[in-house]
């Protein structure tokens, strides 16, 4: 980490970059938050371990549009997002200066607390750390093993190579050991009853917090369609029946074709419903149909949604 | 008129999202040529089949609706030449995602239907509402707020 | 002072259930959250796990209808006079219905000291006048059973805000329980946990007032060694406005909030609110739902002028938990459950909130 940290000071210094986005040591094991490090002096409290989730793409929307370069760690598969955010013209590449960050799997906080509670400390988690982690509560010591803490987005890792950069920084490993579709050909394979009795379970959690809109990088929009007040199904009512449901399908919907699967949402949700299954659903979906595509990996390439072909499958069909 | 005297037959709500340029007109041409179509289909006529966002769909349900359908120009004669290939695209997926948390199928429909084309409008509409009066009314996108 | 073997503490519960509603932390789709007791639900691990939400629900729901307008057109033919009959409005009839305000009794079970406290927080806003009915009605109808926290975490400092989770009877609890081994020790506090003891003592078998004593300082104990309990709370509270609101740290550190509304939503004692209409079928609902503070629109006015920046909101947030609110009412509104630190996406919180503070001030006193 300190490498890093040396490289990001001489970039700060050197003038090639005005600030940079990373993450700053949290005040707790395993809590480090997203900052914008604007001088080099600051840089000391700059933190990269299996914590560091936070996708960081979408906050260079705000500050390409500041003066000078702005240096952004980015893991590979933020990467992704990046490039899908340069092709929706929201960030200016010419801006940004893409440190690709080694990873190796990010770790799940809400999988360590179960069973681990009074955490006082936690080791091992750098990348260049150990396959165990060692966890320090005040009811105890307890070592386990850096994979059963991955976060399920990790699982199912699209691949440990930047698709976009200007230099890299450490090893990335590539974490994929199972299925990318199978959680979803599982629901699937329900009848209508399990799979809406699966759903109805699973959203009657959701607060409406929002959270999962907010950090999504292919959610941009200025202002959202449910943030409109002329508009009565306006977020915020939960309980009823029917509000969340429309909730997250519209929003899957709307990034449909341009979700890179990143995870976010299912990581950030404070009920822990799984909202990749309806992202990635989508997914399933568009390479069945209309063949296969990755959002974000080229910044060249036509949204499945924006595009057609004559031949396309009716309406009907169910993936 | 009112429904509640006829309470032992289910009559389905469905809403027509029907494009102006073709199948409205042939809706108009179903009813010239006295051909009928249940009084259950309520015609919400749009520009496009391209206009319609998949939240008319999903609203139309919440307020009470039993079954959709969208009817557009045939492929290839859309009135502003691609409008049907992108509805065409997102219906698919909508559908599919509908599907795939236990909406039943069949509640949902596309068809292509043209100007000139009255008798299959008024039979489109009569096969759906068969369809969604065997499924029975739609419970699980309905919002309890706008039930009686 | 009453004792129930834990194992048994379903038919404790379903005994409640038969003559009241019971609302008590449920594990539903690997989550814990308050809901209502039901033959068969999930209540394992419900004792030492904090519920994602605070049980603020039971008493300032986070959804409820206040009252329903119905239009309803008499049919012409109904009417005698023809000329009324062409005209609409006069056979257009509006009705409304107010909502019925809580008449039963409930009792809401495995409430933390934090959470009591948070309740005590949102009755200085909603019993003091202007009275809100709907809240009174539910506390009135309340009874609270508090559970001593036996395994506190790292996240908690409530004892920053003089509450002490190892004895809830300190509290405005109605009764306050124990853990104590394989027992759950049971404190009626008030004469409204006097009378719902008297309906289940069946169940309950008598213990000694010095049975929980280990407990209480066992909780103490693990609490002191907890990172946040040391947290000072100097420079916050009455008086505080000036300086806090003009000082440049909320610029520095709030850049990574989201905007969403998690912190707002798990909090016990948020409770701004905003109230909307819902159009039905035949005429409109009117409903109040929470507000958070983090939102675009939050206190929106015709004139567009409410909060417009992020930081701005984000100030508001922290200011009227640690200084507004004890200008008002003598009290902070934040109770140190640590909610918003366990769920805040981008792990950014109160607690860092102050320690932010207390920095630039040790920073500003070292450049003197």
């Amino acid at each position: 980490m300190q490498g890093l940290i040396d490289r990001l000071t001489a970039l700060l210094s050197d003038g090639t970059v005005a600030r940079v986005i990373g993450w700053k040591k949290g005040d707790m094991a395993y809590n480090p938050e997203p900052h914008m490090f604007e001088t080099a002096e600051s840089l000391k409290d700059f933190v990269y371990d299996g914590f560091c989730g936070a996708n960081l793409s979408k906050m260079m929307i705000e500050a390409s549009k500041l003066e000078g370069k702005t240096a952004v760690c980015l893991k590979p598969c933020d990467t992704y997002s990046f490039n899908q955010l340069i092709r929706e013209h929201r960030v200016v590449r010419e801006n940004a200066y893409i440190i690709g960050v080694g990873c190796r799997g990010k770790l799940d906080i809400e999988k360590i607390k179960k069973g681990n509670k009074g955490i006082t400390s936690i080791s091992g988690t750098e990348l260049d750390g150990s396959d165990d982690i060692k966890i320090e509560t005040i009811y105890g010591d307890k070592n386990i093993s850096y994979k059963d803490a991955l976060l399920d987005r990790c699982h199912v890792c699209k691949g440990k190579d930047h698709m976009i950069f200007d230099e890299v920084w450490g090893e990335s490993k590539d974490t994929a050991d199972q299925e990318r579709f199978a959680e979803v050909e599982k629901i699937e394979a329900m009848t209508p009853e399990e799979k809406f009795a699966f759903f109805r379970n699973e959203l009657s959690k959701c607060i409406r917090c929002n959270a999962c809109r907010n950090v999504c990088p292919a959610c941009s929009c200025r202002k959202c369609i449910f943030d409109n007040t002329k508009f009565d199904a306006q977020q915020k009512a939960n309980v009823v029946s029917f509000e969340e449901r429309m909730f997250h399908i519209i929003r899957a919907f709307h990034v449909a074709g341009r979700c890179t699967d990143c995870g976010e949402c299912s990581r950030v949700c404070p009920e822990g419903i799984p909202l990749h299954l309806f992202n990635r659903k989508f997914i399933k979906d568009i390479d069945k149909f209309y063949g296969e595509f990755q959002a974000g990996k080229d910044p060249e390439a036509q949204s499945p949604l924006t595009d057609f072909t004559f031949e396309d499958i009716e309406p009907g069909e169910r993936g | 008129m009112s429904m509640n005297e006829e309470k032992t037959e289910f009559r389905p709500l469905i809403v027509a999202f029907c494009c102006n340029w073709c199948s409205y007109a042939g809706a108009d041409l179903a009813g010239s040529s006295r051909l009928s179509y249940p009084a259950d289909v309520k015609i919400i006529r749009v520009p496009c089949s391209g206009r319609v966002n998949p939240m008319f769909i999903l609203r139309a349900f919440e307020r009470g609706a039993d079954g959709v359908i969208i009817c557009g120009c045939h492929p290839g004669d859309c009135h502003y030449s691609t409008g049907n290939y992108y509805a065409r695209r997102r219906m698919t997926l909508l559908f599919s995602m509908l599907d795939y948390m236990g909406v039943e199928n069949g509640r949902t429909r596309v068809e292509w239907c043209s100007a000139a084309e009255g008798v299959k409008f008024s039979n489109t509409m009569n096969e759906f509402c068969e369809k969604v009066k065997s499924l029975g009314k739609s419970v699980r996108l309905g919002d309890i707020r706008c039930k009686d | 002072m009453y004792k129930i073997a834990i194992k048994d503490l379903n038919t404790l519960f379903s005994k409640i259930a038969e003559e009241q509603e019971l609302i008590l932390p449920i594990k539903k789709a690997g989550q814990y959250n308050f809901g209502v007791y039901e033959e068969g639900c999930d209540i394992d691990g419900i004792l030492t796990n904090k519920t994602v939400k605070s049980g603020k629900d039971a008493f300032f729901p986070q959804f409820e209808t206040l009252y329903n307008v119905r239009k309803k057109i008499t049919p012409a033919d109904e009417l005698e006079n023809g000329e009324e009959a062409a005209n609409t409005k006069i056979r257009t009839k509006l009705t409304i219905e107010a909502e019925a305000l809580k008449d039963k009794d409930f009792v809401i079970f495995g409430m933390r000291a934090c959470d009591v406290k948070g309740v005590e927080v949102l009755d200085q806003v909603f019993l003091t006048d202007p009275v809100d009915n709907y809240y009174k009605a539910r506390r009135e109808h309340g009874i609270i059973v508090a559970l001593a926290c036996h395994e506190p975490e790292e996240s908690c400092f409530c004892t920053v805000f003089g509450i002490d989770p190892a004895d809830p009877s300190k509290s405005k609890a109605d009764v306050a329980t124990w853990i104590v081994g394989e027992e759950l020790c049971w404190k009626p506090i008030t004469e409204k946990g006097e009378a719902l003891t008297k309906k289940i003592e069946s169940l309950l078998a008598s213990a000694d007032d010095s049975a929980v004593d280990a407990e209480i300082a066992n909780i103490t104990s693990i609490m002191d060694k907890l990172p946040n309990t040391k947290l000072s709370l100097e420079g916050w509270g009455k008086g505080k406005t000036d300086e806090k609101f003009n000082s440049d740290v909320w610029q520095k550190i709030y850049t990574p909030c989201l905007g969403c509304g998690t912190c707002t939503f798990v909090c016990p004692t948020c409770q701004c609110y905003d109230i909307k209409d819902y159009t039905t079928k035949d005429g409109i609902q009117r409903y109040r739902c929470w507000d958070s503070c983090m939102y675009s629109d939050f206190t929106l006015m015709a004139g567009g002028q409410n909060r417009t920046s992020q930081v701005q909101r984000f100030r508001q947030r922290f200011m009227h938990k640690l200084v507004y609110f004890p200008d008002r009412y003598d009290m902070y509104s934040c109770v140190g459950c640590g909610r918003c630190v366990d769920k805040c996406p981008q792990s950014l919180n109160i607690v860092k909130v102050i320690k932010a503070f207390e920095n630039e001030q040790k920073e500003a006193g070292a450049n003197v």
